[in-house]
């Protein structure tokens, strides 16, 4: 067999006068479809960029009036949210609190449990479970954003009201615990991607020095895959801090930074919510109106700030096997 | 094979004192391995019509072989033989690939693991593994030697030291590290990050060292490093070596044994396999007319 093989590959191709060389009718029609096709492609790239940049531009071009009508440093420190009264308080800090109270609170409750059940479908559960698990939490992330906001009015807060005895459904820790479900599944999805792109050889390394399962995964496995288990966070908190439906459903929308700090059954207002909230009734040009977009600006902000954090995390987790630890 | 080592403390399998542990160890003051046998009186490693499957698919069938202490064995034969699938049965690190299921006995200092009472923990301190690429953790230099001894629950740092200067010089990477123990595994070169993995095995205190191709990575340089060190490990470990290189296993072991398809086709003295092997097909490989 292996004869033939050598005898075939010695043979002359078939039609050896066949020239090599292009004719200049070919050599202009290869040279116009390649950039042709390489312009129209890079515009095609364009337009998803240029998306994000006209974003900023037109945020930033409503945000900025607002700076003339009304005290920036206001604006971020104090807590009084009048915007239509004849004296108008511009003071969104309730809703800065709120939203990183919500998104922090909900983290606390989907870091521990997506990174656990990320160890749990890489390294404990079979390769054959998992494959049917994985797609069923990632279909988590494809459940309308309104659906979970009705689950959170219509079930959720009933029963807090009912049986935690709070005054309102609609609380810190309803919004809280809906978003940490949401933020779930793509902790757990990024999470167990860093985790399996360990590969079985530092497995093999621990469990043949003699490590059981649970110091395998939390000496050897985890550390080496902190980078993205950090993005993994990262982007979960993108998704919580950017979510408007369930907080603006879910929250209360109260202009009140809560007090004590650690009373979990107050209301409180996000600046997606606010966003979406008052956005329908602002006449357009007034000094609410560019609050509302300067509370969007912050908004972005926040989020291209995360993002790059994760995209920093991300890049690390890919060259991982690098040179220092 | 060397017969220096005849004067060593006969241990009968599985009972050493020390009650429900078969396992003591000699000397507290220096890095050796657990326990010593007199190598004419029983095999370390011995398997008994040992069959393993992946599935339904056969990695080996019906092996019979013996191993015997403070020598080296080379595992020869063309690829996907089974010569890998029998080393990673010995410690049982097969156990991570689903699937699979072994049969008949396999006895690794006197004890068959796959009993359902084996201690794999043990199992694994007792058996060094060394994989075909160099993989150290994504550590320091220090803290991948001292793993093992850490899990076996060691925090003294005196005393973590001392097992990772022994390690390290036992693997003869002492001289190259000694001042970068700091540093991470990975600035190493792939011949010392070997070396390292070498070292991180020894300080779990084995006495058998497995070896799934360990110079498959490596540049001849290197190669030729570990050869001379697995010539000096043999003294004191019982080295099993699986090698695709011929040349290798004629230069390093005192035994050979050849896998084809699953089977164990001939165990023997090296230098028989190598110039008088018994079985034709034996003879097609060694001389490279197969496989």
């Amino acid at each position: 067999m292996k004869e033939e093989y050598l005898l075939k590959a010695a043979e002359p191709a078939a039609e050896t006068n066949q020239s090599l060389v292009l004719s200049p009718l070919q050599d202009i029609k290869g040279f116009l479809f390649l950039h042709i096709g390489r312009s129209f492609l890079f515009l095609v790239t364009c337009v998803s960029v240029l998306a994000v940049l006209l974003i900023f531009y037109f945020v930033i071009r409503q945000a900025l009036p607002f700076a003339k009508m009304a005290s920036l440093t206001q604006f971020l420190t104090d807590t009084r949210w009048q915007p239509e009264s004849d004296q108008p308080g511009f003071g969104a800090l309730p809703f800065i609190v709120g939203s990183l109270y919500v998104t922090f609170l909900s983290l606390l409750f989907a870091v521990p449990v997506g990174i656990l059940a990320a160890v749990f479908l890489s390294d404990i559960v079979s390769f054959r479970i998992r494959n049917i698990i994985k797609p069923v939490i990632e279909i988590l992330a494809a459940i309308p954003s309104v659906a979970y906001g009705f689950f959170a009015v219509l079930v959720l807060a009933p029963w807090m009201q009912k049986r935690l005895g709070f005054s309102t459904g609609t609380n810190i820790l309803n919004a809280s615990i809906i978003l940490s479900i949401m933020a779930l599944p793509t902790i757990i999805s990024v999470a167990e991607d860093a985790l399996c792109a360990i590969g079985a050889e530092l497995r093999e390394a621990s469990y043949g020095l003699g490590a059981t399962r649970v110091e395998t995964v939390f000496k050897v496995i985890i550390p080496a895959a902190h980078s993205g288990i950090i993005a993994a966070i990262v982007l979960g908190m993108m998704r919580a801090i950017g979510e408007t439906m369930v907080v603006w459903m879910a929250a209360g929308n109260a202009r009140q930074i809560p007090t004590p700090w650690w009373d979990l059954s107050q209301s409180v207002g996000t600046m997606t919510a606010v966003i979406a909230g008052d956005m329908a009734e602002t006449p357009k040009g007034s000094a609410h109106f560019h609050c509302l977009f300067m509370i969007g600006l912050l908004l972005l902000l926040f989020t291209f700030f995360l993002n790059t954090i994760s995209e920093y995390f991300l890049a690390g987790a890919k060259k991982k096997m690098g040179k220092t630890r | 094979m060397t017969t220096e080592e005849n004067d060593m403390q006969t241990q009968p399998a599985g009972k050493a004192k020390g009650g429900a542990s078969p396992f003591i160890r000699l000397d507290e003051g220096k890095l050796q391995p657990k326990r010593k046998v007199d190598m004419n009186s029983i095999a370390v490693v011995k398997s008994e019509n040992f069959n393993f499957y992946y599935g339904s698919k056969v990695g080996v069938k019906n092996i019979t072989m013996d191993i015997y202490p403070c020598s080296v064995t080379a595992i020869i034969g063309p690829s996907g033989c089974g010569k890998s699938t029998f080393i990673r049965s010995i410690n049982r690190i097969n156990d991570l690939i689903p699937h699979g299921r072994a049969e008949g006995k396999l006895f690794v200092n006197g004890h068959n693991v796959y009993e359902k009472n084996t201690n794999l923990i043990r199992l694994r301190q007792q058996t060094g593994m060394v994989f075909q690429r160099p993989n150290p953790f994504p550590k320091s230099i220090f803290d991948n030697v001292a793993y093992g001894p850490r899990l076996q629950g060691i925090r003294d740092n005196s005393e973590l030291q001392r097992i990772v200067e022994e390690s390290l010089r036992a693997a003869a990477l002492w001289d190259e590290v000694r001042d970068d123990l700091k540093n991470s595994a990975f600035a190493l070169s792939g011949g010392q990050q070997q070396r390292l993995c070498i070292a991180r095995a020894l300080a779990t205190r084995p006495n058998i060292l497995l070896m799934d191709e360990p110079c498959s990575a490596l540049d001849p340089t290197a190669t030729g490093k570990i050869e001379d060190l697995i010539d000096q490990l043999q003294k004191d470990y019982t080295i099993v070596i699986v090698t695709h290189n011929m040349q290798q296993a004629a230069r390093v072991s005192q035994r050979t044994a050849f896998f084809c398809l699953g089977e164990l086709v001939e165990y023997d003295l090296t230098s028989k396999i190598f110039s008088n092997p018994a079985k034709k097909r034996t003879e097609d490989y060694v001389t490279g007319r197969f496989g």
